[in-house]
């Protein structure tokens, strides 16, 4: 039979199961095909903290979501288009999101006696008609797959699993998907496990045949190639973008790369994907605590390596102390913080940004340090350099502000070209000419840069510069213990003014207010820091199609704020930050530029929605009409 | 493998004497301290190792021993309570040309740094540990720290302590640390043995040397110190039987019906000097290493063990950690980022960049 083809500029596709059902993996490859089609995309995968919960539990229930488009999108996007749900649980946790008239695609084999009232259903919703809103297509995923696998001698439970495949296929066929990738990836997956391959080969292929001869799915989509910038693309996750973007600052320094680091979600990937790259000088080191990450990182850079600890919330908060040795010792690290839900153990698979204030101050004493925030998967790895290129420059310890929306999400990369990436001179103190100065007396280890303000960093193994440094106040210049009233007082400015000096080498601020030029600009400016970039902006472009004006700004540089930020936010009738948080930014930008800025905030472990967003800056400008 | 602790590290061509390792820091321990013996004795025996000075390297944690590091005209690192360990782990991983060292305390060492201590002798980090043990807490005024008798009164204890304490050459040995051994900070000669053999060791190398405290535990090892030292210290030579007291009139036997040893008296109980234990340092299993330091009273100390109680030989954490470095390299090449930051998966839009 011929099938209708449909273009559309955009789907988003969903697909949730139990945590054992592949989902995650099915989210992968689906996003693999559409980045080898060359659509533009965003993803969102959304899993419990629970490795195995109880099995068809609303508890177990793990999602991805995949966003792809005929032209550049900034985000996972609002609600599904098409719900893949593999159980009820899944149906269950997930069709709430879902608009009516969308599409619902349901493995209907568990859909009775047991499996309903585990996942909270009184009557099965595939019969009592609870779904008529939605196009529903019930199919028995499980029966046809187990039919379709037979040959291949495997157990009816690892049959059944490749279900995953069989729902990646029919899905591929529906939206014209090229197939030849996930052929290639299960063959090399399952190299080793013929029958595997061959049955989650056959059942993806079956899944594809299923959605071209059956009746049920009269409509194929199309969504045409974006027009992305010519280069070279992959797709890359935040936490993969920040490990090469570490790489590729310790190649571009050319010092050796240490990473101490305690398994914690969601950073442990970065740990994982650096320990595979040991032929680039890098050494992992997985600690006994978090404590001890860092601490070794330190011992690192005190050694002349690039010292990197990766972490989570709760782990900063123990780190804190290593942190503030850093601050005192005036050496360059990096302390990566995937941001998660918190307080304490919070929400560790869900993200959030509430971690801006500990990076801020949760220190003793007055121990500032620059934070860098990332506003997307991809840059993830700018960001990663910029980090180090202060840590290195200005010879301290810098946060890198990720979060688990950035870490586990991804995007299409045009790849940068390497030899273009910064140069990022560790410019070691040289020995004294004359060979070893005596008991290294010439040699003051706290002389600092007159434009930075950075202190030399002196290795062990060079002749002549023997020192000692510690977490004791220091006497200026000499770094000799102290204990001097004015000194103290000289030394806390010191190190404060180090770290505002930063701001001398950070770009201007971008602001995006396309009145400008026409001498109209906005009234309305949102600001944002992180991973809301996407969405921010996304909602800002709803605004602006109803005719309305409204200006975009995102803080890269958290501390120091680019010395421009005072005069942006100034020239706005309002400014309004978005936060997932409490309003830690708009608390920083209140107390530094006394400005009346209005904080939206969200707190559910997930990203805000650009439908969402876009109601509250038009109600911002309602406001700001009724007031003029 | 018999790599020494000092393979690797680059030696100097010119003599060295006690002064050029005496930093221009005036010292400030309390008159009377046991550190000051400590640092004369590392002091003159540094220049004997023949290394470059600039490529030794003191880290300390927090407490009275942790000022070491100023004394000393080496790299050195006064760092935060109970960290040493973790941070000198990341310069010896990193840095396989310097001779790490790491001064500690009872308190920064077992109390607030346990976890790193128990963890650098797991993974035999290439390290040399001085733990200063006064059995106090001296910086903070007087505390009772975890290697205290148990019922000692101090001012955060004025009823006594009720807890029991650590014997910190257990504990290294329960940890299967490679090198553990004790000394005592006025026994200049035993102290610098010791030392080389830690400094020679490749591994983490523990040595807990009784220090006293003059001002918040003075006499606590009277027992085992000057002539008295002579029936309560009890030597642990490689190779020879378990033997101390006047004339050699004491040894050591292992205890009837359990692992442990005990102490008899060779003339009062008939035993034999054939009965007695002979020490074996490189003894793979380490209980009777351990049996050994059992011998040493958890109360007030009137008798223990000191010397070399363990001494094998064990691939390194850091040797290791680096080997599998040289083999990426050696096997895939130096990493080429371009390559790497590509992955597999790519697709071209539009045409090449030029």
């Amino acid at each position: 039979m011929s099938k209708q083809v449909r273009q559309l500029d955009r789907v988003i596709i969903r697909f949730a199961g139990d945590s054992g059902d592949g989902m995650q993996l099915t989210g992968d490859r689906f996003t693999q095909e559409t980045a080898a089609f060359g659509n533009d995309l965003s993803t969102l995968p959304n899993f419990p903290a629970e490795i195995r919960a109880p099995a068809g539990t609303m508890a177990g229930v793990s999602s991805f979501q995949v966003h792809f488009a005929d032209h550049d999108i900034l985000t996972p996007g609002d609600a599904p288009d098409v719900l893949v749900a593999m159980n009820p649980a899944a149906l269950k946790a997930n069709v709430r999101d879902v608009p009516r008239g969308s599409t619902i695609i349901v493995d209907s084999h568990d859909f009775g006696g047991r499996n309903l009232t585990k996942a909270g259903y009184e009557q099965n919703p595939l019969e009592d008609g609870s779904l008529e809103q939605f196009q529903l297509h019930p199919v028995d995923l499980t029966a046809l797959t187990v039919e379709a696998v037979k040959g291949f001698g495997l157990s009816r439970k690892d049959a059944a699993r490749a279900k995953n495949m069989f729902a990646l296929g029919l899905l591929s066929w529906m939206y014209g998907r090229p197939a030849d990738p996930t052929i290639e990836f299960l063959t090399t997956r399952f190299a080793a496990k013929p029958d595997l391959r061959d049955a989650n080969i056959t059942a993806f292929r079956v899944g594809w045949n299923f959605g071209e001869t059956t009746e049920s799915f009269a409509v194929r989509y199309e969504i045409k190639p974006a027009e992305m910038p010519a280069g070279r693309y992959r797709n890359v996750t935040g936490n993969t973008a920040l490990s090469y973007g570490l790489i590729a600052a310790s190649q571009r320094a050319g010092l050796d790369l240490f990473l101490g680091a305690y398994p914690i979600t969601p950073a442990s990937d970065v740990l994982h994907e650096l320990s595979k790259h040991k032929n680039f000088g890098v050494t992992t080191f997985q600690a006994e605590d978090e404590i001890a990450g860092v601490g070794a990182a330190l011992g690192a850079s005190f050694g002349g390596a690039l010292g990197v600890t990766t972490t989570s919330g709760p782990g900063v908060s123990l780190k804190s102390e290593t942190i503030g040795l850093a601050v005192m010792l005036e050496l360059p690290l990096l302390v990566c913080d995937i941001q998660r839900g918190g307080p304490s153990t919070g929400l560790p698979t869900k993200t959030e940004q509430s971690d801006l204030l500990q990076a801020m101050f949760g220190r003793n004493g007055e121990a500032p340090l620059p934070i860098v925030a990332p506003r997307s998967p991809v840059d993830c790895f700018d960001a990663a350099l910029e980090a180090a290129r202060i840590a290195i420059t200005h010879r301290t310890p810098v946060l890198l502000l990720s979060d688990g929306y950035l870490a586990n999400g991804s995007e299409p990369w045009l790849l940068p070209d390497v030899d273009a990436l910064p140069d990022l001179d560790p410019a070691f103190t040289k020995a004294p000419p004359n060979g070893q100065a005596p008991h290294g007396a010439d040699f003051l280890p706290y002389e600092r840069d007159p434009r930075t303000l950075a202190r030399p960093w002196a290795i062990p193994g060079t002749p002549g510069l023997m020192h000692r440094i510690g977490g004791l106040e220091k006497a200026d210049k000499t770094g000799a213990i102290s204990y001097d009233p004015d000194n103290h007082d000289r030394m806390v400015r010191l190190r404060q003014a180090k770290v505002d000096a930063v701001a001398n080498d950070i770009p201007p601020t971008e602001v995006d207010d396309p009145g400008v030029e026409t001498g109209d600009s906005a009234r309305l400016l949102v600001l944002g820091w992180g991973s809301t970039y996407g969405t921010i902006g996304a909602a800002v472009r709803r605004v602006r199609r109803d005719g309305l004006a409204v200006a975009q700004a995102h803080v890269r540089h958290l501390n120091p704020l680019p010395s421009d930020l005072g005069d942006i936010l100034g020239r706005y009738e309002r400014v309004v930050v978005p936060e997932m948080n409490l309003g830690q930014l708009a608390m920083l930008l209140r107390a530094k530029y006394l400005v009346d800025v209005r904080s939206e905030n969200q707190v559910r472990g997930l990203p805000f929605k650009a439908a969402g967003l876009a109601d509250v800056l038009r109600q911002h400008l309602r406001d700001l009409e009724v007031a003029a | 493998m018999t790599l020494t602790g000092l393979a690797g590290v680059p030696t100097s061509d010119v003599d060295q004497g006690r002064k050029e390792y005496a930093s221009d820091q005036e010292v400030r321990w309390c008159p009377g301290c046991g550190d000051y013996a400590v640092l004369a004795a590392v002091q003159g025996f540094l220049p004997e190792l023949g290394l470059k000075r600039e490529n030794i390297v003191f880290i300390s944690g927090i407490g009275c021993a942790a000022r070491f590091p100023y004394y000393l005209d080496t790299y050195g690192m006064h760092s935060i309570h109970g960290r040493a360990p973790a941070i000198a782990t990341g310069l010896a991983v990193t840095r396989p040309d310097l001779s790490v060292w790491v001064v500690t305390g009872d308190g920064d060492a077992l109390s607030i740094g346990g976890n790193h201590l128990i963890h650098a002798l797991r993974r035999n980090l290439n390290l040399t540990i001085l733990l200063f043990n006064n059995r106090i807490y001296g910086l903070t005024k007087g505390q009772y720290s975890p290697t205290s008798e148990t019922g000692k009164v101090t001012k955060s204890t004025p009823v006594g302590s009720v807890d029991r304490p650590f014997n910190p050459v257990s504990l290294a040995l329960g940890a299967e640390g490679t090198f553990v051994a004790r000394t005592v900070d006025s026994d200049r000669k035993h102290l610098t043995t010791v030392l080389r053999a830690a400094a020679a060791h490749r591994g983490t190398s523990l040595v807990e040397i009784f220090q006293n405290c003059p001002i918040f535990n003075d006499g606590a090892f009277d027992a085992v110190k000057g002539k008295d030292g002579e029936s309560a210290l009890i030597p642990l030579e490689h190779g020879q039987p378990v033997r101390f007291g006047p004339g050699g009139r004491m040894g050591v036997v292992r205890a009837a019906g359990s692992s442990g040893v005990q102490v008899v008296d060779l003339d009062e109980n008939g035993v034999d000097e054939a009965d007695l234990v002979v020490h074996d340092a490189h003894a793979e299993d380490p209980t009777t290493a351990f049996a050994l330091s059992r011998l040493t009273d958890a109360g007030l100390i009137t008798q223990a063990p000191i010397g070399i109680f363990r001494q094998v030989e064990q691939q390194t954490y850091d040797d290791l950690a680096r080997a599998q470095v040289d083999t990426a390299v050696g096997t895939s090449g130096r990493g080429d980022l371009a390559a790497l930051i590509a992955g597999k998966d790519t697709w071209a839009v539009g045409e090449p960049r030029g």
